[in-house]
């Protein structure tokens, strides 16, 4: 059965360069790039991943987790977290908020398919 | 009979001299208690009563009726109604160790000595009348036994001279013993007491021996008085009024009754048994004086001097013994006069002038205290020599023809110009040294131009023609009629004028200065005199009060140590119970005790206060002072220093909120710039990674992803120039570059340069080149950096489906240029932050940084400008302010 993944993320070229490695993993890809409507999309799609930015236009990656966390539907979603910031206070921040696994921009392409596999399969 | 008289006089001279050295020697054996009694202090206080009241009263009498009393009125009036007066100066005197009117005065004053120089020059004066009178009286004396033998006027000064050098040599003998003036003169005190037994006794004899030998008694001698001229006196209210406050003031100042009443004093409380012995011993004094005047003008023959009445009515009728009793009578009043008035008046010599001047010009060399010792003898000798030779100079210069009474109250007139400073200095704190000196130098020089001078005669110190036109022919300084107001009796107008001036001058100068730390101190321990220092106790005998030792100690150690530290000593003592003896050991180990919680000066004066009685010295009260001085100034440097500490925690606090939040904004650039630097570096490595690890890859594909990673590092690059150039306009450490250029020229380059970037061709540009025509003195690349910012955000971030930029110029004092786009503009909470760095409104797309306004904002500061968002217009609207001295000239 086909995985789906979901990406929201703002900056186009990042948001190409995702669709392609994953894509060639074998995954469906949806991408959204705006903060404020990104939990109705998803509700919409149900994917079995998020990526997740987590400076956003509208909303910030942490709001829209923590929302998602709180939802029945979503809350057993495994959620990856992408960060062009990097401080340990942002790891923090999003395992509060009940992120599955956290990455931090620039990052290996097959670090990212490594964690995406992991986390698709249902381990953490 | 001379011979006789002679005789009697050695032998009463003698029994006079043996009566004060078994004084001398009972006190030395410490068996001075019957030497002290409240009715030796009475009677030595009869010294009031010379021999002007022996002989003079009734002289006066005589002459002026009843005014007589007002001598004997003003003391009783002191010591009835002003005892509380004498009893302050009493404590003051005891508590300050006062040896002198002039050591109070300067004592009080700040202890200065120019005052007590002031103070002890009146009292020599002031005294040396009264001596004169002194010497005068005997003389007459003399000379009223000796008719005929002591006939020429030569004579007679030798008479004088004899008396003089005799009563100088007695008062040197026991005037001199103890060096310590405030040590009392138990011989010459018994010795005076003595002396008012027997002029007393005196004038008593003569009195019952006129009124019931010659009168037949107490309704005869009243017939006689009714009789007789003296009954119909009339009674001049003003200058009875006027010599009772004058003989009041003078029985305060006079030195002779200072020393008695004050130095002498053993003990407050005989002041209590003085205020009703001494009034009834002056009552006993006057009871006679009527009646022997009246019989003497009945009895003696027109002319006879009424001031030898006591001594020549006896006479005339043949009573030698009685005579001779009278003659010892007066005899008494003189030298027990003299040889107080001598000593008093020694001791201020000596101590205020002789002293100071030989510890300034030979005192350096006398380490010895033996040598002071012996200079304080010598001087206090000569200048009791000194003061007696004055008296007889007096004598001599007066031609001794006056009436007694006349010089005695020349004397009275003069001492009486103490009292202001006196009375002021021990109840009113504001009273000044200024004000003492002023009042003083006034009352004193009144005093010698209205009376003392004229005293000695018309023509014999003051010329004739002063006295009648006064001095240098000026009307108004007539001696006896100062400024115009004649008419008064020379002696109320002198007393007057001189007190008046005195008391004025002490008031205004005293209020007009302020007094000296040392004088307000000292004016403070006068004033408040019975809160300073303990209650009446005798000085003699007592013991320390071991129970207000340990109330002392324990207020200050705490009750438990101080019980402790008595009960070692006591035990160290060998004594039961708790309290041991206040030996000196102890009360040096006391002191030290209390030392290391006070201060030392505080201690020894505590102690001091409670062992010696009363006499914290001016040393100790001002060391204590200066301790007081030098806590506060601890104190107030130790608040300046927690003041200080406060200020700098504060600006510490500052210091640190401002740290704080430089380092939150330092954290939040970091964190953006990481952000901006991370987001095309992602881009950058992914798409690498994706051409390295990916095979096959269709060629479009491979020059697409090259493409993005080729945007991505141009990005890169200017994110980097633009966060330097930033830094550099932040420092300050740009070099700007100035140049002349027009306007419209940097405004052509700029167009041209935005115009370069492929985004946003379409965006239609309106100018006005005339406007445009500007010639600028500034950096103009600068200038024109700013102006491709903001042509290029309007390319950006228009979004109006035809957008136009209208770049519109206007000259007035500034040069002012508006960038209007027909966008939405931007809304105004974004206005606010669009300045700052990072601050990108919405739409991320675009590309920028967010550094370009941050950067456009620096460089017009640098260049003397503004930049500034202008709201209302519409659409995204910028002005761009130059200041005039950039723009050189319209053309």
């Amino acid at each position: 059965m086909l995985k789906r993944v979901m990406l929201i993320e703002d900056e186009p070229n990042i948001i190409e360069a995702i669709s392609f490695i994953l894509s060639r993993e074998g995954l469906a890809v949806d991408t959204h790039s705006d903060g404020t409507t990104a939990n109705d999309r998803l509700r919409a799609c149900r994917p079995d991943l998020l990526i997740l930015d987590v400076m956003l236009p509208g909303k910030s990656g942490y709001d829209i987790l923590r929302e998602l966390r709180e939802d029945a539907d979503t809350a057993e979603l495994p959620v990856l977290m992408l960060t062009a910031r990097g401080q340990s206070r942002d790891r923090e921040m999003a395992e509060r908020a009940g992120v599955s696994a956290f990455m931090t921009k620039p990052f290996s392409n097959a670090e990212m398919l490594a964690t995406v596999r992991t986390l698709v399969a249902g381990g953490v | 009979m001379l011979n006789t008289l002679v005789a009697v006089c050695s032998a009463y001279a003698l029994f006079l001299f043996a009566v004060a050295f078994a004084a001398e020697r009972a006190a030395l054996r410490g068996q001075a208690t019957w030497l002290r009694s409240p009715m030796v202090y009475t009677l030595s206080l009869s010294i009031y009563c010379t021999a002007w009241t022996f002989y003079g009263a009734v002289g006066s009498a005589v002459r002026s009726g009843f005014e007589y009393l007002t001598i004997y009125l003003g003391p009783s009036l002191v010591l009835v109604g002003w005892w509380w007066i004498l009893r302050k100066l009493v404590r003051i005197g005891r508590s300050q160790r006062i040896t002198s009117v002039a050591d109070l005065i300067s004592s009080r004053y700040g202890k200065s000595n120019l005052l007590a120089v002031g103070v002890t020059i009146l009292a020599v004066v002031g005294t040396t009348p009264y001596i004169a009178l002194q010497l005068q009286s005997v003389t007459l004396s003399f000379e009223v036994f000796g008719v005929g033998d002591l006939a020429t006027g030569e004579e007679k000064g030798h008479t004088a001279l004899w008396v003089a050098a005799g009563l100088a040599l007695f008062t040197v003998i026991f005037g001199t013993r103890n060096l310590d003036a405030n040590e009392r003169h138990n011989g010459v005190v018994m010795a005076i007491a003595l002396e008012a037994i027997v002029k007393l006794a005196a004038l008593l004899a003569v009195g019952v021996f006129v009124v019931w030998g010659l009168s037949g008694g107490v309704s005869g001698a009243l017939d006689k008085i009714d009789a007789s001229p003296l009954g119909h006196w009339e009674i001049d209210g003003g200058r009875w009024a006027g010599l009772m406050m004058l003989s009041a003031a003078a029985f305060l100042c006079l030195p002779r009754i200072f020393q008695v009443l004050v130095v002498e004093n053993d003990n407050e409380t005989h002041l209590r048994t003085a205020s009703w012995a001494f009034p009834l011993y002056l009552g006993l004094m006057s009871l006679f004086v009527v009646p022997i005047a009246v019989i003497g003008l009945e009895m003696l023959p027109e002319g006879s001097n009424p001031d030898l009445f006591v001594l020549t009515v006896p006479l005339s009728q043949g009573r030698d013994g009685l005579a001779v009793l009278s003659f010892l009578g007066g005899f008494s009043s003189a030298t027990s006069m003299v040889i107080v008035a001598a000593i008093a008046l020694s001791t201020m010599v000596s101590n205020h002038v002789v002293m100071p001047l030989w510890l300034r010009f030979a005192g350096g060399g006398a380490k010895v205290s033996g040598d002071v010792r012996h200079v304080v003898l010598l001087a206090r000798r000569l200048s009791i020599i000194g003061v007696v030779m004055l008296g007889y100079l007096y004598y001599r210069l007066s031609g001794g023809g006056a009436a007694l009474a006349s010089i005695g109250l020349v004397s009275f007139a003069g001492v009486a110009q103490v009292l202001p400073a006196m009375l002021g200095g021990i109840f009113w704190r504001g009273a000044s040294r200024l004000g003492a000196l002023t009042g003083l130098t006034l009352g004193f020089g009144c005093w010698g131009y209205t009376l003392f001078l004229p005293s000695f005669g018309p023509g014999a110190v003051l010329p004739e023609a002063w006295l009648l036109d006064g001095a240098f022919g000026l009307h108004w300084l007539r001696p006896h009629a100062l400024f115009g107001i004649g008419g008064m009796d020379p002696l109320l107008h002198a007393v007057f004028w001189s007190l008046a001036l005195n008391t004025g001058g002490f008031v205004l100068a005293s209020l007009a200065s302020f007094p000296q730390p040392l004088e307000r101190l000292q004016g403070a321990q006068f004033v408040n005199v019975f809160e300073h220092s303990t209650g009446p106790r005798s000085w003699a005998g007592r013991v320390a009060p071991t129970e207000d030792l340990m109330v002392m100690a324990q207020r200050i150690l705490g009750a438990r140590d101080a019980r402790l530290l008595f009960e070692r000593e006591a035990q160290r003592q060998g004594l039961r119970g708790g309290l041991p003896a206040p030996t000196p050991d102890f009360l040096e180990t006391l002191e030290r005790e209390l030392a290391g919680s006070v201060g030392a000066a505080t201690a020894h004066a505590m102690v001091g206060q409670i062992v010696g009685g009363a006499s914290v010295s001016v040393e100790d009260l001002m060391a204590v002072a200066d301790e007081t001085a030098q806590m506060m100034e601890y104190s107030a440097r130790l608040e300046a220093q927690s003041q200080e500490l406060a200020r700098t925690a504060a600006q510490l606090r500052e210091a640190n909120a401002k740290l704080t939040r430089l380092s939150v904004q330092k954290d939040a650039f970091l964190s953006q710039i990481s952000h901006e630097l991370r987001t095309p570096m992602t881009s950058i490595r992914a798409f690498s990674e994706i051409l390295r690890d990916t095979t096959g890859l269709s060629a479009p594909e491979q020059s697409k992803y090259a493409s993005i990673i080729h945007d991505e590092a141009i990005r890169l690059t200017r994110l980097l120039d633009d966060l330097l150039d930033l830094s550099v306009l932040e420092n300050g450490q740009v070099n700007l570059n100035l140049r002349e250029g027009l306007l419209s020229e940097v405004l052509d380059r700029a167009v041209a340069a935005a115009a370069a970037d492929e985004h946003g061709a379409r965006l239609r540009i309106d100018r006005d080149p005339a406007a445009e025509r500007i010639w600028l003195n500034t950096d103009l690349d600068r200038l024109s950096q700013v102006f491709i910012n903001l042509v290029a955000n309007a390319r950006k971030y228009c979004d109006a489906a035809q957008p136009a930029l209208d770049i519109r110029v206007r000259t007035g004092e500034e040069v002012v240029i508006d960038f209007i786009d027909n966008g939405t503009g931007i809304s105004s909470e974004a206005q606010d932050v669009i300045f700052e760095k990072f601050s990108r409104v919405s739409d991320q797309k675009a590309g920028g940084a967010g550094l370009g306004l941050a950067i456009c904002r620096q460089i017009m500061t640098r260049l003397g400008g503004e930049i500034a968002y202008l709201p209302g217009q519409g659409g995204g609207a910028f002005r761009v302010i130059l200041p005039a001295n950039i723009a050189m000239a319209a053309q």
